[in-house]
């Protein structure tokens, strides 16, 4: 029993600090990504989202650059980034993706500016591994209140609009009909997005600000119609996933002779990808179960007359 | 600014820029600017994984730039089509980060990997890739019609018999191929730039399909040109021109439509009163 106990748990994981601020930021995070995320992939805006995450990067290297605080910049680009993809055009869905395109475009072309400056005035060694990539080991306890903060703010947003951006999304005609403000209601989820995925790119890395804002969502969504199951199911498969993920970080330092690990973004969108494929298969599962009943009796009928 | 070791760049930078025209105007028409961003960047995972094995980055970049373009089409068949854009690109670019963990690849090179080295072009790789260049518009004027058909009026597509989801997967193909042979030398996240600002502003002046295509084409040509030329000059990276000069050149086309919109309608109230 120990045995195994120790196989799982490698040792000194539970004592580790990286692992235990870790576990508390990626939490956190996750939380904030499923249930800002059910919205982002109901509204198909999954790109929007992703886009968010590289724009703000942008901005986490232009404030390396300036000498601000990486999260000042990642969530500050990140809002002005929704702004202007709202003026151009994400309320109409054919222009929303051009929009999200345009912007997207060039905030890359800024983030290349900023990262050469980076690289060649020499300051900051590794920049662009950091800013593209990130690890969540490499936040520190220092970043906890910010990101608590961030993401109450982000939570906070989406709660109070809840409502009626639910109605707008799924239906924006009756929504309109009944005097919901839908630009401002789609304006509001959009500063909660941008919130939410600077936080996570921060926090994480760009690579798992997407996966944690999309996959324990789209999951949750292939289980269940229901608002608030879903919201609930995002979050459980985000933490699970995250914390999963950090564990098997760990212990794969222990695997193999090298002593060499892999990176903890890596496991985690392993973790999340396969529990959407598992989801997925649920889903079908529950849907031919309750298709068969019906259509036994119209598949035995011809059998019926031939007897 | 064309003394001998620019040559190639020239040359290469004038294959690439018809290419991501052509491309790019599909993908604007389309609406598929997140597969048209998720494949040349998750392929970037493919040049680390080339990097582990030792063997060459083009051969990386065409495989995983295809895996991805498969992945998306396969995921994308059940749910949601930009949810699948979305996982598809985060699990290759997961791989990536897992290969560059175990790779001891200097940091310049994966950020020429991202951001385009168009300076370092050699020769040997101006052939193969003419050679994906001409398969990428061969690719498009064979499926000419049916994208078409199938990106503009997608219910009489379906009507004549033309697989909706079958085109996708072909057109995300020759996005995959074209994302193989410009990766090393735009960059993996400027061929996104290269493929969306021209071809935005091209549909903007024109509805004309045919013109359009031509616009797109020559404002690419001219959005690489003035990058390289800029490039060389004020000693920046290439990226950041092409994402700026593609900005530019789309709120330019948007500028001009309206301004011609307010003018037919300043005529026709004129004409009306």
């Amino acid at each position: 029993m120990h045995q195994i106990y120790t196989r799982v748990f490698e040792p000194g994981f539970f004592a580790s600090s990286p692992v235990h601020v870790a576990i508390v930021i990626g939490g956190i995070v996750a939380v904030v990504s499923a249930v800002t995320g059910v919205f982002t992939v109901m509204r198909g805006q999954s790109f929007g989202g992703h886009a968010l995450g590289d724009v703000s990067a942008a901005g986490g290297s232009g404030a390396l650059l300036a000498g601000f605080s990486p999260i000042a910049g990642f969530v500050g680009l990140g809002i002005v980034g929704a702004g202007v993809m709202d003026l151009i055009g994400v309320q109409r869905l054919r222009g929303r993706d051009l929009a999200t395109g345009i912007v997207l475009g060039a905030a890359i072309g800024l983030s290349a500016l900023f990262l050469y400056v980076d690289a060649s005035s020499g300051a900051t060694t590794g920049a662009t591994q950091q800013i593209l990539f990130g690890s969540i080991f490499t936040a520190t306890s220092a970043t906890i209140s910010v990101v608590v903060i961030l993401g109450a703010l982000a939570l906070g947003t989406v709660a109070v609009v809840c409502r009626p951006l639910l109605l707008a999304t799924v239906s924006p005609d009756i929504a309109a009909a009944r005097g919901v403000p839908i630009r401002l209601v789609g304006v509001a989820y959009m500063l909660a997005l941008a919130v939410s995925v600077g936080l996570s790119s921060v926090a994480t890395g760009a690579i798992l600000s997407t996966a944690l804002l999309i996959g324990p969502a789209a999951a949750a969504l292939r289980l269940t119609r229901r608002m608030s199951w879903a919201v609930l199911a995002a979050c459980l498969i985000g933490v699970a996933a995250t914390w999963l993920g950090i564990l098997l970080t760990y212990d794969s330092y222990y695997w193999g002779r090298s002593r060499q690990g892999l990176p903890v973004s890596f496991f985690i969108v392993a973790v999340v990808f396969v529990s959407y494929l598992l989801c997925g298969l649920v889903s079908r599962r529950a849907a031919t179960r309750r298709a068969t009943p019906a259509a036994r009796p119209a598949a035995a009928g011809p059998d019926q007359v031939a007897a | 600014m064309f003394a001998s070791f620019m040559i190639n760049t020239w040359l290469i930078a004038t294959i690439v820029a018809p290419v991501a025209g052509v491309v790019g105007f599909f993908v604007v028409l389309r609406g598929s600017a997140f597969p048209a961003h998720a494949i040349p960047k998750g392929a970037f995972a493919g040049a680390a994984g080339a990097a582990l094995l030792g063997v060459s980055t083009l051969l990386g970049l065409a495989v995983f730039s295809l895996l991805g373009a498969l992945g998306i089409g396969t995921l994308g068949r059940r749910g949601r089509h930009d949810v699948a854009t979305a996982l598809a690109l985060v699990m290759m670019l997961a791989l990536g980060a897992a290969f560059l963990s175990r790779t001891t690849e200097y940091e310049p090179e994966i950020y020429s990997l991202l951001f385009g080295e168009v300076l370092g072009v050699s020769s040997t790789e101006l052939l193969p890739v003419s050679c994906l260049g001409v398969a990428c518009i061969a690719g498009v004027m064979v499926l000419y019609r049916p994208l078409m058909l199938s990106s503009v009026v997608p219910d009489v597509a379906e009507a004549r018999g033309i697989r909706g989801h079958r085109i996708e997967i072909c057109f995300l193909i020759v996005v995959a191929l074209a994302t193989a042979m410009t990766v090393p030398v735009v960059g993996a996240l400027l061929i996104f730039s290269l493929m969306i600002g021209p071809p935005a502003a091209a549909r903007s002046l024109t509805a004309r399909p045919g013109l359009a295509m031509l616009l797109s084409i020559a404002i690419a040509l001219v959005t690489v040109w003035v990058a390289i030329a800029a490039s060389y000059v004020y000693n920046w990276p290439i990226g950041f021109f092409v994402g700026a000069l593609g900005a530019v050149a789309y709120g330019a086309g948007r500028a001009w439509a309206a301004w011609r919109r307010t003018r037919t309608v300043r005529v026709a109230g004129a004409v009306a009163a």
